[in-house]
C-alpha cells in the first residue's frame, strides 16, 4: 500500500500545476510536491528494509501491476531526492529565467507541471511490475521532457528537442519489438494474458524461456532502451538536449533519466541470463559500454559549451556504469549500483553550479566564463569541488566505484583495463583543464537577481563524500541485496 | 482455429501492409501520405479482426476498435488540419532518389525474413508466417524515416512504424494484454499532439518544415 503515493503525489503535482496556471508561488508548490513524493518513497524504503520484496494492491484490478525490491526501491529513493533537491534549485534559476525576460508564464506553467509529471513517469518505469508497462512509461518521460527541452524556443533548441524527440521514439521502438519477443517466448511457459508480462513471474521462469527468442529479445532492448541510457554510437540526441534546455532538466536528465533507462536494460539482462547464461548479454554491455567510456572521452576535450561538456561526461559515466553491469558478478554489480548512486549525485550538483555560473556570466561559453570564485565563492568552489568528483579523485565516492569496476575488471577482463585507465586520463586532461580557468582568475560575472540555491549543491557533494570515505552498514547491506538481485 | 480462410485473409492483408510500405518510401505528396498511413492502420485494424474472430480472443476485439478509432479516423484527421493549417501541400521530396531507396527496401525485407524465420517457426499462432512482414513495414518505416527531409513525413513514418509493431504483436502473439496497447495507443496519441505543437514551433523558427534547415547543432 505504500508504493500508491510515491505515484499518486507526483501525478496529482502535475495536474494541480498544470491547471492552477503559473502562479508567483509555483516554484514553492512544485518543491512541496517534489518533497511529499520524497516522504512516501522514504516511507516505502523503510518498509522494504523492514519487510522485503512485496507486489501491491491484493485483490484489486492493479494486483501484481507495482512490487518493489531492494533494487529498484534504491532508485526510487535516489530518483525522489534528486527530484526534490533539484526543484529546490529550479527555484532561484526559473526566477531569474523569468526576470531576464527568457520565460513568459505560460511557458513556467508547462514546466512545472511537466517536471512533476516527469518524475510520475520515471517513478512508475521504476515501479512497475509490467514490462509492457515498463515500455509505456519510459516512452512517457520522453513525451513530458520533449517540450521542455525546447522550452526557450530558440533554433538551437527546437533542433535539440526534434532530435530528442525522433532519435528517442524511434530508439524506444525497438525496444517495444524487444518486449513483444519477450511476451512471445513468456506466453508459451506462461500462457496469454495477464501474468506473461509481469516481471516477478516472469523472473521465476526465466531458465525455461526459449534461449533464441531472448537472444534476439535482448538485442532490440538494448539498443532501444540504450538509446535513452545515451551509450555510443546512440548518443546524438543526449549533449543538444542538455546543452538547449534549461538546467534544471539537465540536471534531471543526467542525474535521473539516465539510470532509469540503465534500469531497465539490467532488469532485461537478468531475465535473458536466466535463459542463456551470462556470457550473451554480459559481452554486449560491457562492449557498448566501454565504447561509450572511450568515445565520450576524447570528445569532452572538443567541447566549447559547458553543459555539453558535463553531458559528454555523463556518457562517459553511463559507459562506466554499463560495462560494470555488463561484468556481471557481485563486486562489479555492487560497483554499478553505487556509481549509478555518486553520479547521479555529483552530476546533478554540477548543473546546478553551471546552472549559476551561466546565468552570472550570462554565456554557456567555457571560453567567457572567468573567475567565478571571486564573484561567489561558494558557485566557484561548488564547481571546482563537483568537478574534482566527478572526475574521480580521493576520497569522493565515484572514486571508490569507479576502483572496483577498475580491480574487477584486472581480474576477469584484463584486456579492457588499459582503455578505461586511458579514457578516464583523457577525460581528467580535458575536465580539469577547462574547469581550472573558469573558477579561478579575473571575473566577469554579475551578481545575481536571485540568491542562488546551493544548500543542494553541497548536500549531493556531502553524501557523495561521505560514501567515499564511509558507506554505513545499512547502505552496503541494501546494494548487496540488490547486487545479489542482478548477479 | 478458424481454419484456413481466416488465415489466407490475414496473410493478404499482411501482404497489403507490406505494399503499403513500399508505397509510402515512393510516394512524394504528403497528402497521399497521409491517406496510405490510414489505409495501413485499416489493413491493421482488418487484420486484428480477424484474429480475434477466428480464435475467439476478446481483447482483441478492443484493440482493432482502438486502431480504428486511432489510426484511420483521429490521428489522419489530426495531420490532414495540421497540412491545411501549416498550408504544407507541396511535394515531399526523398532524399535518395526512389529507385535507390526501392532497392534498399528490398535489401531490408530479405533481411527482416532471414531474421524472423527462426522466431515464426517456433509460433503457433495462426498468422506466424507473418512475423517476417511485421518487422520487414517496420524496417521500412525506418528507412523512411531516414530518407525523408520533411517533419511530417518523419512523423508519418514514426506512426507506420507503430503499424508495423502492432501487427508484430498480433502476428507472433495475439496481442499483448489490453493494459498495454491501451498504454502505447496513449503514448502514440500524446506523441501526435506533441508533433503537432512542434509543427508550429518549427515553422514559426524556421518559416519551412524542412529539417535540413536543423542541422546547426554539430561537433566542430
Amino acid at each position: 500500500m505504500e508504493i500508491l503515493p510515491v505515484l499518486a503525489i507526483p501525478l496529482l503535482g502535475g495536474l494541480v500545476l498544470g491547471l492552477l496556471g503559473h502562479k508567483r508561488w509555483a516554484p514553492e508548490l512544485n518543491a512541496l510536491f517534489s518533497l511529499g513524493t520524497l516522504a512516501a518513497a522514504a516511507l516505502l524504503t523503510a518498509r522494504v528494509v523492514a519487510a522485503g520484496p512485496m507486489t501491491a494492491l491484493e485483490g484489486t484490478v492493479l494486483h501484481e501491476q507495482l512490487f518493489v525490491d531492494p533494487f529498484n526501491v534504491f532508485l526510487v529513493a535516489l530518483t525522489a531526492f534528486v527530484g526534490f533537491t533539484t526543484s529546490l534549485f529550479s527555484r532561484p534559476y526559473m526566477r531569474t529565467e523569468e526576470h531576464d525576460g527568457r520565460l513568459s508564464a505560460g511557458r513556467l506553467r508547462l514546466y512545472h507541471s511537466m517536471y512533476q509529471l516527469f518524475s510520475f513517469t520515471m517513478l512508475l518505469t521504476l515501479l512497475t511490475n509490467n514490462v509492457g508497462i515498463m515500455w509505456v512509461a519510459m516512452e512517457g518521460a520522453t513525451l513530458s521532457t520533449v517540450l521542455l527541452v525546447s522550452l526557450y524556443r530558440t533554433p538551437q533548441s527546437l533542433e535539440a528537442a526534434w532530435k530528442y524527440f525522433i532519435l528517442c521514439s524511434v530508439g524506444i521502438a525497438q525496444a517495444l519489438f524487444g518486449t513483444i519477443l519477450l511476451y512471445f517466448a513468456a506466453e508459451k511457459v506462461l500462457g496469454a494474458g495477464g501474468t506473461a508480462l509481469l516481471w516477478t513471474h516472469l523472473h521465476e521462469v526465466r531458465g525455461e524461456l526459449e534461449p533464441t527468442v531472448l537472444s534476439l529479445a535482448f538485442v532490440f532492448l538494448l539498443v532501444g532502451y540504450g538509446t535513452k541510457v545515451g551509450l555510443v554510437p546512440l548518443h546524438n540526441w543526449l549533449p543538444d538536449a542538455h546543452a538547449e534546455g534549461p538546467t534544471p532538466v539537465s540536471a534531471v536528465l543526467s542525474g535521473l533519466l539516465l539510470n532509469v533507462a540503465l534500469y531497465a536494460v539490467v532488469r532485461s539482462k537478468v531475465l535473458v541470463d536466466g535463459a542463456l547464461g551470462p556470457g550473451f548479454s554480459g559481452n554486449l554491455m560491457m562492449g557498448f559500454g566501454l565504447v561509450s567510456v572511450v568515445v565520450a572521452a576524447f570528445f569532452l576535450s572538443r567541447q566549447k559549451d559547458i553543459k555539453r561538456m558535463f553531458a559528454y561526461s555523463s556518457i562517459e559515466h553511463m559507459g562506466i556504469m554499463t560495462f560494470a553491469f555488463g561484468m556481471g558478478g557481485p563486486v562489479a554489480a555492487f560497483a554499478g549500483l553505487l556509481h549509478m548512486t555518486v553520479h547521479s549525485l555529483t552530476k546533478s550538483a554540477i548543473f546546478f553550479t553551471v546552472g549559476h555560473a551561466a546565468h552570472a556570466t550570462g554565456t554557456q561559453n567555457m571560453d567567457a566564463i572567468r573567475g567565478l570564485i571571486r564573484r561567489s565563492p561558494t558557485i566557484g568552489w561548488g564547481l571546482a569541488i563537483g568537478s574534482l568528483a566527478i572526475l574521480g579523485m580521493p576520497p569522493f565516492g565515484v572514486f571508490t566505484s569507479e576502483f572496483m569496476v577498475l580491480t574487477t575488471a584486472m581480474h576477469e577482463h584484463s584486456w579492457a583495463t588499459p582503455f578505461l585507465l586511458v579514457a578516464l586520463g583523457v577525460a581528467f586532461a580535458a575536465i580539469f583543464g577547462k574547469v581550472q580557468p573558469m573558477v579561478f582568475g579575473e571575473t566577469n560575472a554579475r551578481p545575481l537577481p536571485h540568491p542562488p540555491a546551493l544548500v543542494p549543491v553541497f548536500v549531493h557533494l556531502a553524501i557523495v563524500l561521505l560514501l567515499g570515505l564511509y558507506i554505513p552498514p545499512y547502505l552496503v547491506e541494501w546494494y548487496r541485496q540488490a547486487a545479489a538481485l542482478i548477479g | 482455429m478458424g481454419g484456413s480462410v481466416s488465415g489466407q485473409i490475414v496473410n493478404l492483408l499482411a501482404a497489403l501492409l507490406l505494399l503499403i510500405a513500399f508505397a509510402m518510401l515512393s510516394q512524394r505528396r504528403v497528402l497521399s501520405l497521409v491517406r496510405l498511413l490510414a489505409w495501413q492502420g485499416a489493413a491493421l485494424a482488418a487484420s486484428t479482426l480477424i484474429v480475434a474472430h477466428s480464435t475467439a480472443q476478446p481483447h482483441l476485439y478492443y484493440s482493432a476498435a482502438l486502431t480504428v478509432a486511432l489510426k484511420v479516423i483521429l490521428i489522419p484527421w489530426v495531420l490532414h488540419r495540421l497540412i491545411d493549417r501549416l498550408d504544407v501541400r507541396w511535394d515531399v521530396e526523398p532524399l535518395i532518389n526512389i529507385p535507390t531507396t526501392m532497392l534498399a527496401g528490398i535489401a531490408l525485407v530479405i533481411f527482416a525474413f532471414a531474421l524472423a524465420t527462426p522466431i515464426s517457426e517456433m509460433a503457433t499462432t495462426l498468422t506466424r508466417g507473418t512475423l517476417g512482414i511485421a518487422l520487414a513495414s517496420v524496417l521500412l518505416s525506418f528507412l523512411m524515416m531516414i530518407a525523408r527531409r520533411k517533419a511530417i513525413a518523419q512523423v508519418i513514418g514514426f506512426l507506420a512504424m507503430e503499424n508495423g509493431l502492432l501487427f508484430a504483436a498480433t502476428s507472433a502473439t495475439y496481442g499483448m494484454p489490453l493494459v498495454v496497447e491501451l498504454g502505447i495507443a496513449l503514448d502514440v496519441l500524446v506523441a501526435t499532439f506533441i508533433f503537432g505543437i512542434f509543427f508550429f514551433h518549427i515553422r514559426e523558427q524556421f518559416d519551412s518544415l524542412d529539417i535540413s534547415h536543423m542541422e546547426k547543432l554539430k561537433e566542430d
